[in-house]
């Protein structure tokens, strides 16, 4: 279903506009194991529901924003500059 | 003489207290395990749960395309059992599924395409697959429909010429599948959600479901675009995401097309149903998502890139557009095997655009493995260990948008 992202620097854009970039995630500590690493690099939680991700404003302010989003019915509940999370 | 059969296709059961083997997902892949499991290995206790009807999910929105033509020397002999089991399928179980081989074209229209569809060609014929390359203008003799102008914008160069290949009555081959279940005693059980699995020292003792908590002995995940959802139960984690995938179909027109065409510059794939109508098939949508609502937009991106085959499509109408979702892996290969972390939770996923196609093959070795807890050789390099060892299944350039 197409959705509309509510850009913090544009308003409410057609997600068309945007790049998907995954989920947000933390990067392992340069302590991490092997393990570690590998679950970071592979594996995903591809969460049915509510979910932080990655989203690049390509055809507007080329900014990369985070956004709070349901997977199921793809409604965004926020989305805001990295940084400044509510 | 009876015209019309008045047995049912499967009967219906309530839920025993314990069975040998559950099965959640009741598409192809979960009715095909219990299909071998009870017919190979002599295992009946079985019970396929499906949340909502058979074949509601991936295997009834599949766009039906069978083909062996992959690039890698792990997935080609593989595709290619599963089309000989397909090719056996109506006899075997008594039970029509429309398999036309009518021969599948993956056109190639930039010198880096046909580069990859050449190393597909060589690789298929050095491991006994009937694929080759051909040049455009044997493709407009195959299909003198097409529009094999040079001065269209993506002028096709050549083609990856398969003719094994072709498009079956998907919704059949899952009913086939759970009347032959059912006739050996398997039982089927839709409208019957799973909502938790019961794990103890690594070994999975109950599954819950909507309807009651049952005992087993071994489980498997066959549930393509929701894997992530049950194995997060089990607590193992996967390497995969969930993206919609889009196609539509046309009204009925004049058979003109008798062979399936795929196009990955211009992310489209096209076959006519026996009825006439045109499928057409998008690539997965750019974002992460469980919706399996269709988009104006992806309807507009099939349109214009069947036009840009065959122009003179423009005034056919549309008549349905839907939405499945696909459980994609890293390396576009599917994971075939027991959980390392509990050891009787059989997986059977990251089946992503390609599983409709493995159906009876990833079937019958999942039933093997599950009988013999030794996995057959063919699927032995799909394990999920090979993210840890780094042994990749890179099969993106044969399955990513070439259905």
């Amino acid at each position: 279903m197409s959705f509309l992202v509510p850009c913090p620097n544009c308003g409410r854009r057609s997600v068309y506009e945007f790049r998907f970039g995954g989920e947000v995630r933390q990067v392992p500590s340069l302590e991490a194991t092997q393990a570690e690493w590998q679950n970071y690099r592979f594996n995903r939680t591809n969460a049915a529901g509510i979910q932080t991700e990655w989203w690049f404003h390509y055809f507007g302010c080329r900014q990369w924003l985070q956004a709070v989003r349901n997977t199921v019915s793809n409604e965004v509940l926020h989305a805001y500059l990295p940084g400044e999370k509510h | 003489m009876q015209l019309f059969s008045k047995d049912r296709m499967w009967r219906h059961h309530d839920l025993k207290p314990s069975y040998d083997v559950v099965i959640v997902g009741g598409g192809v892949h979960g009715l095909a395990t219990a299909y071998y499991l009870a017919k190979q290995h002599n295992i009946r206790k079985v019970a396929v749960l499906e949340k909502s009807y058979l074949g509601a999910g991936a295997s009834g929105r599949n766009t039906a395309i069978l083909r062996s033509n992959y690039r890698t020397p792990e997935g080609i002999p593989f595709y290619d059992a599963s089309l000989k089991l397909y090719e056996q399928i109506s006899e075997e179980l008594g039970w029509n599924v429309l398999f036309s081989q009518c021969g599948h074209l993956t056109l190639g229209h930039s010198d880096s395409s046909v580069a990859g569809l050449r190393v597909r060609s060589e690789n298929n014929q050095l491991l006994g697959v009937n694929s080759r390359m051909i040049g455009f203008e044997e493709v407009g003799k195959l299909v003198p429909t097409i529009n094999i102008s040079r001065e269209a914008r993506y002028p096709i160069l050549a083609a990856l010429y398969h003719p094994p290949g072709g498009i079956i009555r998907h919704d059949a081959v899952v009913w086939g599948y759970a009347r032959a279940c059912d006739r050996m005693g398997v039982e089927i059980h839709p409208f019957t959600e799973v909502t938790g699995i019961d794990v103890e020292n690594s070994k999975v003792r109950h599954v819950v479901t909507c309807k009651r908590r049952i005992a087993t002995g071994a489980v498997l995940n066959a549930t393509a675009g929701w894997a992530t959802t049950i194995s997060r139960m089990a607590g193992v984690p996967l390497p995969i995401v969930t993206h919609p995938l889009q196609a539509c179909v046309t009204e009925p027109l004049k058979p003109f097309l008798n062979v399936v065409i795929v196009s990955a510059t211009l992310h489209v794939y096209l076959s006519q149903t026996d009825k006439g109508e045109l499928v057409v098939g998008a690539e997965i949508d750019p974002y992460q998502s469980y919706s399996m609502r269709s988009t104006l937009p992806t309807l507009e991106q099939m349109a214009t890139y069947t036009l840009e085959l065959f122009p003179w499509l423009h005034g056919v109408r549309v008549l349905r557009q839907w939405a499945g979702i696909c459980d994609m892996t890293p390396d576009f290969a599917p994971i075939m095997g027991a959980a390392s972390e509990v050891s009787n939770f059989y997986m059977d996923v990251g089946w992503g655009t390609y599983g409709f196609k493995a159906g009876p093959i990833s079937g019958k070795c999942m039933a093997e493995l599950i009988a013999t807890h030794t996995p057959p050789s063919l699927i032995e390099p799909f394990s999920a260990t090979r993210f840890e060892t780094g042994r990749l299944i890179g099969e993106k350039a044969a399955a990513a948008v070439s259905h």
